[in-house]
């Protein structure tokens, strides 16, 4: 046993001096090797972590969404289908969302426009920082309106509560003044009340807290209407059931259950759609082509050096293992140095490198420290799909060179 | 010592290039000796040579190693008995270059997994018996073409073998170190090994420390019936 | 210093660090409970159904509200708003048969 350590030990020292000696070859194969492992590792590292993040935090998501259809594109729904969905048995509550998005051309930006919700709040939502108080309405008017407070900042009509992506992106914060572009042409200025949290980004980074008058004033939106409504359902295993229910009593309506949108971000960045696929191909075989050409074409130089081997006692199979070690060491190292560095990138630069790449036209992108979830098994499999077909790539071409036997050697290299 | 036993040597067989290098050669040689084989190029030299050597295997024929036949062991066996009990010089130094020569001369010991700082100090004692032990640590690109030479007899005896091995080692030297050669050759006699050199160099094959020439022409052995 | 030590020292200290790393995977986790549980929070009391990633077009920024015909537009890879589109698939129902 003693022996056999010994015997790797004096290969692997033979072989980094062999490697040593095509110093610049051998750094630009590490370097690219490396490079693809990298941006594997780190498209893996990235998007199973925002898979996980999302699963998470939309699990609260809405039960079921209402939207209304018209030729195929969304409309605004009509308010009396809050009475007709509540009369559906199994309906436990109807509420109509208001929400939209507006475009400020001043720095090419999309936002998100969004009424919070009247009474969300039940017993469970003890925690929540949002508290809806009832105000007594001003005299002359019935109905008394309710207040939205988030973490102190108070909704008032003519105010916003924006989101921490918005106030970076215009350089505004609270008490700060922001004009606006009503569907009329008119301008109308709102107060800043206060900004979302800058943890909360990945889900905020972009939205606009509004009064439901204001949003109506903006956007010309009557009463009898608005954007979709969301369903909470007795009993949790009848969502589908109750979605079913309102298709059929209501042609024109859409129903979106809260399963739909989980699954959607499971699927989103799949290993197996869109851009993924395509780099991750491209990325193996351009690497398993340099690989097998580097390993296949052997030089004289390298010829000779395998007929010295043999020549001064080296067997077949020590040549074969020496082979192995070269393949094995520039993949192991490229494994590690490439996994290390993308651990690093994802997680501790928020993705600098992709950044450009998930931007794309967006002018407003959220700043989001993602929580690192590893998954090993995509590891492994990063680790078997690299190191494995590339010391396969170096050994099998070296065969033939490796099985000359010495007498050829000694003549061949005698003269 | 070793022994040759009606043995033929034919290559590519089956082709029209098809030739016979050596034709049932009777061989025995004695331990402790310098057996010098001469003859004209085509002769067979190289190939009985590389037969002798275990280097590769007779077309017909026996090979016996201190009475134990050798012929048909598998090629492991074969690369063991060789690694220990030759020692091989080449017509050029064949050093691997880019590494040192200490480097070089430890390579032949190497699958053999022997103890670093063992090796070491064997290797490091053979380059100073050859008086180039200064040149352990250089890259082999910086010796002179005597010291290469000398370099790779290091290289042959760092396993100890028992015979030596040597095929036309004074092609690319010149008479003082031809010289030198011999009187190393002397050294090996008087510590107990077998040498067989391949030669046509008459300052070899003439040298009084040399036991027997056996005269090569065409695959057989001068003076023997076919 | 011998090349295969090192060799040795360079893949051991490959594995401490990845070793490392992972245990800060771990640990951060737990760390982040908060974050997570905010943002969690923030998802259920204003009743968001989507992830604020992509906001160049509605169908990015709320893919999982996207209607059947603009969603990706005229074709899946979504070209004109590369490269959020050729990231994200359509929603799943988008593919099943009613």
């Amino acid at each position: 046993m003693r022996h056999w350590i010994e015997k790797q030990r004096y290969i692997i020292d033979f072989t980094i001096s062999s490697l040593l000696r095509r110093k610049v070859k051998n750094f630009g194969l590490l370097a690219l090797y490396t490079l693809i492992v990298f941006i594997l590792a780190s498209t893996m590292f990235f998007t199973y972590s925002i898979k996980k993040e999302a699963s998470l935090i939309l699990k609260d998501a809405p039960e079921i969404v209402v939207q209304k259809i018209v030729a195929g594109r969304h409309d605004l729904l009509p308010v009396s289908y809050l009475d007709t969905i509540k009369n559906i048995r199994g309906v436990a509550a109807v509420e109509s969302r208001l929400w939209g998005y507006y475009y400020d051309s001043l720095v090419g930006a999309n936002y998100t426009l969004l009424v919070p919700p009247a009474n969300g709040n039940s017993a469970d939502n003890a925690q929540s920082p949002a508290k809806t108080t009832v105000v007594e309405g001003e005299p002359g008017i019935d109905k008394s309106k309710p207040l939205f407070e988030l973490n102190g900042a108070v909704l008032e009509p003519g105010t916003l509560i924006i989101g921490n992506g918005i106030a970076r992106l215009r350089d505004i914060g609270k008490g700060d003044y922001m004009p606006f572009l009503t569907f009329d042409g008119n301008v109308v200025n709102f107060r800043i009340a206060g900004t979302l949290s800058s943890q909360s980004e990945l889900v905020s980074a972009d939205l606009m807290l509004i009064t439901g008058e204001d949003f109506r004033k903006l956007f010309g939106i009557d009463n009898s209407y608005v954007t979709d409504l969301t369903v909470v359902v007795n009993n949790p295993s009848e969502i589908a059931t109750v979605a079913s229910k309102i298709k059929k009593r209501l042609p024109q309506a859409r129903p979106i259950i809260r399963d739909e949108i989980l699954r959607t971000y499971d699927s989103i960045f799949n290993w197996r759609g869109g851009m993924m696929i395509v780099i991750f191909s491209a990325a193996v075989l351009a690497f398993v082509i340099f690989a097998w050409d580097k390993a296949s074409g052997l030089s004289a130089g390298e010829r000779r050096e395998i007929g010295i081997l043999k020549a001064v006692g080296w067997e077949t199979s020590d040549v074969i293992q020496m082979k192995f070690w070269e393949g094995a060491m520039i993949s192991l190292t490229a494994f590690f140095t490439g996994v290390i560095l993308a651990y690093v990138h994802v997680f501790f630069t928020g993705s600098l490198v992709f950044e450009p790449a998930l931007k794309g036209w967006s002018s407003l992108y959220p700043n989001f420290e993602l929580t690192p979830f590893v998954n090993l098994e995509q590891l492994t499999t990063l680790f078997f799909l690299t190191v494995v077909p590339y010391t396969v790539a170096t050994i099998v071409p070296i065969w033939r060179a490796a099985t000359i036997d010495p007498d050829s050697a000694m003549r061949f290299t005698g003269d | 010592m070793i022994e040759l036993v009606k043995v033929k040597k034919v290559f590519n067989a089956g082709n029209p290039s098809e030739f016979s290098a050596l034709n049932s050669v009777n061989l025995f040689i004695e331990e402790n000796q310098v057996t010098v084989l001469k003859g004209p190029s085509g002769s067979g030299k190289t190939t009985l040579l590389s037969i002798v050597g275990c280097m590769s295997r007779p077309s017909a024929g026996r090979v016996k190693l201190q009475g134990r036949e050798i012929t048909s062991l598998p090629e492991r066996f074969l690369t063991d008995i060789r690694r220990k009990t030759f020692g091989f010089i080449f017509q050029q130094p064949n050093l691997i270059k880019g590494i040192t020569v200490l480097d070089n001369v430890m390579l032949p010991a190497y699958p053999l997994g022997e103890k670093r700082s063992h090796l070491r100090d064997k290797a490091m004692r053979g380059l100073a018996e050859l008086n180039i032990g200064n040149k352990a640590a250089s890259k082999v690109e910086w010796l002179s073409g005597g010291e290469a030479q000398r370099a790779s007899i290091v290289r042959a005896l760092i396993n100890d073998p028992r015979i030596i091995i040597a095929d036309e080692p004074t092609a690319h030297l010149d008479t003082k170190l031809s010289y030198r050669f011999m009187e190393i050759i002397e050294k090996f006699k008087a510590e107990g090994k077998t040498v067989i050199i391949t030669s046509h160099d008459p300052l070899v094959y003439e040298s009084s420390m040399v036991d027997r020439v056996v005269n090569l022409r065409d695959g057989q052995i001068e003076g023997e019936p076919a | 210093m011998r090349n295969s030590s090192l060799f040795l020292i360079y893949t051991s200290s490959g594995v401490v660090l990845l070793s490392l790393l992972l245990a800060h995977a771990s640990l951060s986790e737990t760390a982040q409970q908060e974050n997570l549980k905010e943002k969690a929070m923030l998802v259920k009391t204003l009743k968001l159904t989507d992830l604020c990633l992509f906001t160049e077009a509605r169908y990015t920024r709320h893919l999982s509200q996207a209607d059947l015909n603009t969603a990706f537009q005229d074709h899946p890879l979504s070209l004109e708003h590369f490269p959020s589109g050729s990231f994200t698939q359509p929603p799943e129902r988008m593919s099943e048969r009613p």
